[in-house]
C-alpha cells in the first residue's frame, strides 16, 4: 500500500548556507555544534514517516521540537533544505507555484493554532473562503459552507464575526472551513491547544467522529501526549528535529524505545489510553470470567471486574474471540517501569 | 595676512592659488573690514579660525566661497528647469484642473444644496447623529458669520488634496510593505518631506510654476499631506497578522486575493488613521499655500498678519480650527464605524 503522504529523507537547516550544511548534518554533525560553528540552526533532521490514507498521524513533540516546521512542509509553507515530499506520488518539491496553489486549493487543508479567521468577515464568509479562492459560484460556496458549519454545531452563528464567538467556537468555523474546501488531507497545526481541557475533549471528540464518516488523511500536531494517543493511528514523536520512534501509539507506549519516550510516557493515565487488544495474550484455557471488547479500555475492565486481579476475560472482536486477558497482565501494564522491566528480562534484545 | 597662507606655501600651491586670479566680488564681510580698516581687522582676527571655505578662499583665491554653494545649487537648478517644467507641466496640469473644476464646484453650488449634501455625507461616513448635527451646525456657523464661502474654498482643496494623497499615498505604501529595499529608500524621503520646513517647498515650485496656477499650492499640500497615509498603509500591511496570511497562504491565494481580500481590509483601520492624519496635514497646508494664491480661509489669515488685523485673522484661525475639528470628527467615526462592525466592543 503506497502512502498518500510520504516524507523522505527530509532535512530543514536555518540559514544562509543551508544547502552546504545538509552534508555536515548528514556526516553526523550535531545541532549544537553546528549552531557554535557554523551559526546554522538545525530544524529538522532525517526525517521519513509515510502517512496513509484515512488515518490520522500525529506528530508529538515539545516546543522546539520541529512538529510545526515538519507540517508546514507538506504545503510548503516552509521550503525544505533538502528531501522529499510525495502527495499521491507526486513530489511536492517540483511544483511550479501555480501547481501549489491548486495543490493547497484542492488536496491540502489547514487547521491553524490560534484559529487564523478573517477578523472582517463573518462566520460563514470564512467557512466559505476556500471556494471562494477556487472562483465557485456563489451558491456552492455557501451550501457548502452551510452544510459544514452545521455539521460542526454552528448553525445560528453564520452571521457573527469571529471575535463574537469563544475559542472553542472559532476553532470550530476553523474546522468548518477546512472541511469546506473538501481536501483528502487535513493538516491539523496544534489545532486544540489553545483551548480549555474540556473543550478541547469536545474537539477531540468531534474530530474523531468526522474521522469516522469522513476518512480523511489527517496529519496532526500536538504537544499533548493524551492527545496524541487519543487520536493517533499512526504516532510519530519528535526530538530536537529528529524522530524519536514512530509506530502505532499503543506499541510505542508499551515498548518505549528511548528513555525520552519513556519519560514522556510515564506520567500519562496508561488505564485510560492502552486498550486491552494491546495487552492480550494467546489463548490457553478454556474457562474464563466473562467477555471483553478488543477495543474497550483497561480502565473499563478495572470498573467490570471491580478490582479483582484474580479474574482471566475473553477477548472478542467482532463476535469473535481473538485472545485472553489476565487482570495481572493487566495490573502490571499499568506500571511502565515494571512493564519494560519484565520485557527486558525475557526477552533481551 | 590671511591665515592658513603659510599652508598653501609650503604645501607648494601658491602658484596654483594665484593663478588667474581675478578680483571676485567682495562679500559683506569684506566691505566691512573694509571700511573698518585693515589694521582693526587685523588685530580681531582670531588665531585660528575654522578652516571654513570663506577663510581658506581668502588665503587661496582658487577655492570657492561658500556662496558659490548656493549659487551654484541655484544655478543648477534654473539650468534644469525648463526640461523639468517640460516633464513636469502636462503630468501636474490634471491637478490644476481636478482643483480649479472642485472649487467651482464648491463656490458656485447654492448653500442651501451644498450644507445638506456635505451634512448627509458626514452621515453615511459617520454614521453618528451627534457627529452629523455638529457637522450642519459648523457649517450654518460659517455662514452665518459669512465665512461660508472661504470655508468652502479650503474645504474643496482640502478634498482634492486629501483624495489624491490617498489615491497615491496607498499604492506606494503597499509597495513599501511588500519589498524591505524600497522601505528602506522611501522613510527617508518621508522624513525629509515631513521635516522640511513648509515654506522650503513652495521656493522651487515657484521657480516651476507660475504663481497664478493652482497646481502650484496643490504640489506643495499633497507632498506635505501625503506622508501619513504612507506610513500608515505600510505599517499597517506589515502589522496584518502573520497566521492569517499563512492562512491565505494555506488556502491557497495568490498574490492579488491576498492584498484585496486580506491585507488592505486587516489595515485598514491604520490606513484610515493615515487619512485622517492627511486630511488635517493639508488643512494645515492650506494657510501656507496662501502665499503662493490657494484660495479660502487661510488668505484671511495672511490679511490679519500682513495688515495686522487682530479680527480677521483670530477669526479665520478659529474657522480652521473647526473645519479640522468636523473633518476629524467624521473621519475617526468613520473609522471607529469600521473597528465596530468586525465585533471588536
Amino acid at each position: 500500500m503506497t502512502a498518500k503522504v510520504a516524507i523522505k529523507e527530509l532535512y530543514k537547516i536555518f540559514g544562509q548556507r543551508d544547502k552546504e550544511m545538509v552534508q555536515l548534518v548528514k556526516d553526523g554533525m550535531d545541532k549544537p555544534t553546528l549552531l557554535d560553528q557554523h551559526g546554522h540552526v538545525l530544524g529538522l533532521q532525517d526525517i521519513s514517516v509515510d502517512m496513509q490514507a484515512g488515518e490520522i498521524t500525529v506528530i508529538m513533540g515539545l516546543s522546539g521540537s520541529g512538529k510545526s516546521t515538519l507540517i508546514r512542509h507538506l504545503n510548503r509553507l516552509i521550503e525544505p533544505t533538502a528531501g522529499e515530499i510525495l502527495v499521491d506520488g507526486q513530489d511536492v518539491m517540483k511544483l511550479g507555484q501555480a501547481d501549489l496553489r491548486a495543490l493547497r486549493q484542492k488536496q491540502m487543508s489547514m487547521v491553524f493554532q490560534k484559529f487564523a479567521l478573517l477578523p472582517h468577515r463573518t462566520v460563514l464568509q470564512n467557512a466559505e473562503m476556500p471556494l471562494s479562492v477556487q472562483g465557485l459560484d456563489a451558491d456552492t460556496q455557501e451550501r457548502d459552507a452551510r452544510k459544514w458549519l452545521d455539521r460542526v454545531g454552528l448553525a445560528g452563528f453564520e452571521d457573527r464575526f469571529p471575535a463574537q464567538l469563544s475559542g472553542g467556537m472559532q476553532q470550530r468555523v476553523g474546522i468548518a472551513r477546512a472541511l469546506t474546501a473538501n481536501t483528502d488531507i487535513m493538516l491539523m497545526d496544534e489545532a486544540f491547544s489553545a483551548l480549555d481541557p474540556l473543550i478541547r475533549t469536545d474537539m477531540q471528540d468531534l474530530l474523531l467522529e468526522l474521522q469516522k464518516e469522513l476518512h480523511k488523511t489527517i496529519v496532526f500536531i500536538t504537544h499533548d501526549l493524551d492527545e496524541a494517543l487519543k487520536l493517533a493511528d499512526h504516532l510519530v514523536i519528535l526530538k530536537d528535529g529528529a524522530i524519536v520512534q514512530q509506530g502505532e501509539p499503543q506499541h510505542i507506549l508499551l515498548n518505549p524505545n528511548d528513555p525520552y519516550i519513556e519519560d514522556f510516557v510515564s506520567d500519562i493515565n496508561r488505564a485510560r489510553v492502552l486498550r486491552v487488544r494491546s495487552i492480550m495474550e494467546p489463548v490457553d484455557r478454556d474457562s474464563f470470567d466473562g467477555d471483553v471488547d478488543a477495543d474497550s479500555s483497561l480502565e473499563r475492565l478495572i470498573a467490570q471486574s471491580d478490582g479483582d486481579t484474580g479474574l482471566v476475560y475473553r477477548v472478542m472482536q467482532d463476535g469473535a474471540q481473538i485472545g485472553q486477558l489476565n487482570m495481572k497482565q493487566l495490573v502490571k501494564a499499568l506500571v511502565p517501569r515494571a512493564r519494560s522491566d519484565a520485557k527486558g528480562a525475557s526477552s533481551p534484545k | 595676512m590671511a591665515a592658513y597662507e603659510k599652508v598653501f606655501d609650503t604645501l607648494g600651491l601658491r602658484e596654483w592659488c594665484d593663478a588667474e586670479k581675478e578680483e571676485a566680488p567682495m562679500s559683506m564681510a569684506q566691505l566691512l573690514a573694509q571700511a573698518q580698516g585693515e589694521e582693526g581687522a587685523a588685530a580681531d582676527a582670531p588665531i585660528l579660525p575654522f578652516p571654513s571655505l570663506d577663510v581658506l578662499h581668502e588665503a587661496c583665491a582658487q577655492i570657492g566661497q561658500t556662496r558659490d554653494l548656493t549659487e551654484g545649487l541655484e544655478r543648477g537648478f534654473l539650468s534644469i528647469r525648463n526640461e523639468l517644467k517640460f516633464v513636469l507641466d502636462p503630468l501636474t496640469q490634471p491637478l490644476s484642473w481636478a482643483l480649479d473644476g472642485t472649487l467651482y464646484v464648491f463656490e458656485s453650488a447654492p448653500w442651501w444644496i451644498m450644507i445638506p449634501i456635505l451634512v448627509i455625507v458626514s452621515w453615511f461616513a459617520s454614521r453618528s447623529r451627534g457627529v452629523t448635527a455638529f457637522v450642519g451646525l459648523v457649517l450654518l456657523f460659517f455662514a452665518a458669520i459669512d465665512h461660508y464661502d472661504v470655508a468652502m474654498q479650503t474645504m474643496a482643496i482640502v478634498f482634492v488634496c486629501t483624495g489624491l494623497s490617498v489615491l497615491f499615498g496607498v499604492p506606494i505604501g503597499i509597495g513599501m510593505s511588500k519589498s524591505n529595499t524600497a522601505q528602506r529608500i522611501i522613510i527617508p524621503i518621508l522624513d525629509l518631506l515631513q521635516t522640511l520646513p513648509t515654506f522650503v517647498y513652495l521656493i522651487p515650485l515657484i521657480f516651476l510654476f507660475s504663481v497664478t496656477e493652482s497646481k502650484l499650492y496643490g504640489i506643495a499640500i499633497i507632498l506635505y499631506a501625503i506622508v501619513p497615509v504612507i506610513r500608515l498603509t505600510d505599517l499597517g500591511i506589515r502589522l496584518v497578522d502573520k497566521d492569517v496570511i499563512e492562512a491565505a497562504n494555506a488556502f491557497g491565494m495568490n498574490a492579488q486575493q491576498k492584498l484585496t481580500r486580506v491585507e488592505l481590509p486587516l489595515a485598514l483601520p491604520n490606513i484610515m488613521a493615515g487619512v485622517n492624519q492627511t486630511i488635517m496635514m493639508s488643512l494645515a497646508m492650506v494657510v501656507i499655500a496662501s502665499l503662493v494664491s490657494a484660495p479660502g480661509l487661510g488668505v484671511l489669515v495672511l490679511r490679519g498678519i500682513r495688515n495686522l488685523e487682530l479680527g480677521v485673522g483670530i477669526v479665520a484661525g478659529l474657522g480652521i480650527v473647526l473645519l479640522a475639528v468636523i473633518l476629524d470628527r467624521v473621519s475617526k467615526a468613520a473609522l471607529s464605524r469600521v473597528d465596530k462592525q468586525r465585533g471588536h466592543h
